[in-house]
């Protein structure tokens, strides 16, 4: 079977970052670690494990930064090689057929690791402190751990039951791929502990800012939702999906200081947003993020960063909390404790997400979808989805929402 | 021999290509055969002797008032208010006429012994001046005498303590001025006129007035119902400010009106073909055309403003009147009136305007996308008597680089305006709606108390000025504009002179009347 395997090759990975850095992500993907080539399906690890055949699993921005060899070094001991990238993923089950969508974090249940650790106990899988330990190979998620294998491959994956979540009919396809990035932004939106009075920045309008918006727009409908967007039909989409204010993020800064009341000192506005919400990573973002933020407010990294400078003086004059939003896992709504990724199927499902989904592609065009997905923002995309349902057009079973494959 | 008057040139084959505005800059363009030009007259002659005149006018004041030498006297507070630096435009050469007529004012104070005087720059909403600005309209020797003690003050419409609220008009106006000014023992007010709009009871009802003052006549109802704000007799704006000033009077607050008309040699030796008739140019005048169109082509945008911004005009004071305000403006706007009026007969399907560097509002500054709609839209389309120049659902063309670009310092209301108010509606009566979050913004009213901005609010205004002639037109092209920013304003983008003409037969026909406002200098069309 037919799939992309992600190899470590530092020349490669090399090229690939030189590449990348002139043409633009995904750019560099013919000259990086990728490549097309027959995988075989991976071993069940255990008797609780279920193979996964997808149907759509999406390109993220953390796998463009890997492609792009932009990731930080960080997650090093974290991943292991080969891998088949692909954490999106909405399949069927070998066994029974059922479609389901991955929570793809590898915690310690998946890893056999028992007692579990502290975060794990708490239902707080993103928080895992074994991703590099247990029976499987290290890696944070599926997608980067060489024993499970991962979406972009026609030979599937393995998951654990435990990461397994039933697609209800209602939900097409594409709805059901962004489950994981909205589970992602849910988990973001719970952090960002606002109320119904405060104001809300969210920076960027990709996927994870859209998600983000729509997640904070469903979850707390702060007082004012403003969102940086930097393309028409990104800004179009963040005000369908609930933001009360959708401007270019260069006036971002501008319409928080206009909506705050705020003065401005420092090159940072004197009050602010109560919490800003970062789906960029980068140094300008966070810069930005600080120079926004209210006194003693809150700024939730949710796009990936890697190594960034950052002035912090007006951090720590005004007492600001920068706290990071990885992954998912279980969320206090309400007093209720309920899975991340439940609460983000309601999301998708409440906000049509699957609008989301701009193009797909098949496997072996790989190289034109992840160009494509480095450059959505330009070419008018959100996200890009990799379509492996050719084989199973005849089942009929599932909603089919979108138009073949282009 | 005496100015010549105006002149409505019908353009044939042999008519040489017309000169338009163009920013920091101008083209010629090529009018179709038929269409017509509309040149302003030109300048009045200058007064002679300008001082005496001054001195004659202070002792043989209009109206009922008395000379301004029996009206001061030892102990009294004297405040002499002037016209700030959105006129005249261009800056006029030293020594300015502000200088002259309020070194008159003072030396009989002097003589006559006032020690307790101040001056106050009437801005209203506008922005504070320079120092450099103030020590250009006042001149040196005033300016140090004043400045270092505090005694040239500059009009706070958001300092409460420096207000005083003088009632209501028989509308229900609110009528709120300067306190110094309101309580003085007289108020001179030095006024500068160069279009009808200005002076009268304008200049204290608005120059000394607060936001809440203002609003009653600075909103989009009173703009469409002033046709033209320019034709007093027929302007609601004129209408509220003599509502106004009449209750400022009345309140016992004693005015000595000083008007002066400027003639409208605007441009400088070297600039002298903007003001001339095409076919009448010189082969000097071509040679200036050519030399500054090629030079400035190869100029980047920031020194070709910095170079139109230093020029001063050769402006001459061609009249002076003082006295009581209505008397004064009387003979201000005839004044006015006699120097620009041009007959036109009837109007055409399709207004052209070349829109320079400046107006009002960008003195040594940047003429964003909402000056440039401002001064089209605003002053160039209301400088007539009778009926617009354009019919009725008709079209203005407009020539103007208008890039998406905006002085910080001096207009940061207007980036948040046009940035989210103008990007949710262009609609004059629509935008009402943000007008309080704007005037009442601390941060704006930080920037325009203490440092350079015009007001939180000013933008707004600049938009209604934009009312009538957003009501009555049917479609506005601005041709070589930044595209986006055209947009953002609710206009449409054109290339070319050509492919704008193209556009506006859409609306108009195939074969529409035209007519080119040639200006400035300025002149004031009385469509028949």
């Amino acid at each position: 079977m037919k799939g992309l395997v992600f190899e470590r090759n530092l020349a490669r990975f090399a090229a690939s970052r030189l590449m990348s850095s002139f043409g633009g992500s995904g750019r560099g993907v013919p000259v990086g670690p990728l490549r097309f080539t027959d995988v075989d399906p991976p071993e069940l690890p255990g008797t609780d494990w279920h193979r996964v055949r997808p149907l759509l699993a999406g390109i993220c921005g953390s796998d463009l930064s890997t492609l792009d060899g932009r990731s930080s070094r960080y997650f090093e001991d974290v991943v292991s090689f080969p891998f088949v990238p692909g954490h999106e993923v909405v399949g069927t089950l070998d066994d029974t057929d059922a479609r389901v969508v991955i929570e793809p974090v590898l915690g310690c249940v998946a890893r056999g690791v028992d007692p579990p650790c502290e975060a794990c106990a708490e239902g707080r899988t993103g928080g895992c402190e074994r991703v590099a330990f247990g029976h499987l190979a290290p890696g944070l998620q599926i997608g980067f751990c060489s024993d499970t294998g991962g979406g972009w491959s026609a030979g599937g994956l393995v998951a654990h039951r435990a990461q397994l979540h039933p697609v209800p009919d209602e939900l097409s396809d594409e709805d059901a791929v962004m489950v994981e990035p909205t589970a992602c932004a849910v988990h973001a939106a719970m952090a960002a502990r606002t109320d119904t009075t405060h104001t809300v920045a969210v920076l960027g309008a990709g996927t994870l800012g859209l998600c983000t918006a729509a997640a904070m727009a469903h979850l707390w409908r702060p007082g004012q939702l403003l969102v940086g967007a930097r393309y028409a039909h990104q800004r179009r989409l963040a005000e369908e999906l609930g933001a009360d204010v959708v401007v270019d993020p260069d006036q971002l800064v501008r319409a928080v200081r206009r909506s705050s009341r705020s003065l401005e000192a420092s090159g940072t506005l004197t009050s602010g947003a109560d919490v800003v919400i970062d789906c960029v990573g980068s140094d300008e973002s966070l810069t930005q993020a600080l120079s926004m933020v209210r006194p003693r407010g809150r700024v939730v990294l949710v796009g990936m960063p890697g190594r960034v400078t950052v002035d912090l003086a007006s951090l720590w004059h005004r007492e600001v909390a920068v706290t990071g939003a990885y992954a998912y896992g279980t969320e206090d709504i309400g007093g209720v404790a309920r899975r991340t990724f439940d609460v983000a199927m309601e999301v998708v499902a409440a906000k049509g997400l699957g609008r989301l989904v701009s193009a797909r592609y098949p496997l072996d065009r790989f190289e034109e979808a992840l160009a494509h997905a480095g450059a959505a923002g330009r070419r008018g995309a959100v996200k890009v989805v990799f379509d492996l349902r050719a084989r199973d057009r005849h089942r009929g079973t599932r909603p089919d929402t979108k138009g073949p494959v282009p | 021999m005496s100015p010549r008057p105006g002149f409505v040139l019908e353009v044939d084959r042999s008519t040489p290509s017309t000169l338009f505005w163009h920013g920091e800059g101008y083209r010629l363009e090529k009018l179709p055969v038929g269409s017509r030009v509309l040149y302003a007259p030109e300048p009045v002659d200058a007064l002679a002797d300008p001082v005496s005149a001054i001195r004659r006018a202070l002792q043989e004041p209009l109206g009922d008032a008395e000379p301004l030498r029996s009206q001061l006297h030892p102990g009294m507070a004297l405040t002499i208010a002037f016209d700030d630096v959105s006129l005249p435009l261009p800056p006029m050469r030293a020594p300015d006429v502000r200088q002259l007529v309020i070194e008159q004012v003072l030396e009989l104070a002097a003589e006559a012994g006032v020690d307790d005087v101040v001056l106050i720059a009437a801005l209203a909403l506008h922005r504070r001046m320079t120092d450099a600005e103030l020590r250009h309209a006042l001149g040196e020797r005033i300016f140090d005498a004043f400045a270092p003690h505090g005694l040239l003050w500059q009009h706070d419409a958001e300092d409460p303590d420096q207000l005083v609220h003088l009632g209501l008009t028989d509308q229900g106006e609110d009528v709120e001025i300067n306190k110094r000014a309101a309580t003085s023992d007289l108020l001179v007010y030095v006024n500068i006129n160069l279009v009808a709009m200005d002076g009268g009871h304008k200049s204290v009802a608005t120059g000394l007035a607060s936001y809440k003052s203002l609003r009653h006549h600075h909103n989009a109802h009173t703009m469409t119902q002033s046709r033209s704000f320019m034709d007093q007799h027929r302007s609601e704006l004129h209408s509220s400010n003599w509502r106004m000033g009449r209750l400022i009077a009345a309140s016992g607050v004693k005015v000595f009106q000083i008007e002066t008309n400027l003639n409208t040699d605007t441009f400088p030796e070297q600039f002298r073909f903007l003001q001339r008739r095409e076919w009448e140019w010189t082969a000097r005048d071509r040679a200036g055309f050519l030399a500054t169109s090629k030079a400035l082509q190869a100029t980047p945008e920031r020194v070709a403003r910095s170079i139109f911004h230093s020029i001063r005009a050769p402006h001459k004071m061609s009249s002076v009147q003082a006295g009581e305000v209505e008397a004064v403006h009387a003979r201000t706007t005839e004044n006015v009136y006699a120097q620009q009026r041009l007959e036109v007969d009837g109007q055409s399907d399709i207004l052209t305007m070349g829109l320079p560097y400046i107006c009002p509002y960008n003195v040594n500054s940047i003429m964003n996308p909402i000056l440039v709609a401002c001064l089209g839209l605003g002053y160039f389309f209301n400088m007539y008597r009778g009926r617009p120049l354009v019919r009725a659902g008709g079209v203005v063309i407009m020539s103007h680089p208008t890039p998406w670009a905006f002085h910080p310092g001096h207009h940061p209301s207007y980036i948040d305006f046009f940035e989210q108010v103008l990007a949710e509606t262009t609609d004059p009566a629509e935008i009402g709606k943000y007008e309080e979050s704007f005037a009442t913004d601390p941060w704006y009213v930080h920037l325009y108390r203490t440092g350079n901005a015009y007001h939180g609010v000013h933008p707004f205004y600049m938009w209604y000025w934009c009312a009538h002639a957003l009501e009555h037109v049917g479609s506005v092209i601005i041709v070589g504009g930044d595209r986006a920013a055209v947009r953002r304003l609710g206009f449409k983008p054109a290339s070319s002179m050509a492919d704008a003409l193209e556009m506006a037969s859409d609306v108009v026909g195939r074969d529409p009347s035209i007519t080119h406002l040639h200006s400035p200098p300025l002149l004031m069309a009385d469509v028949l």
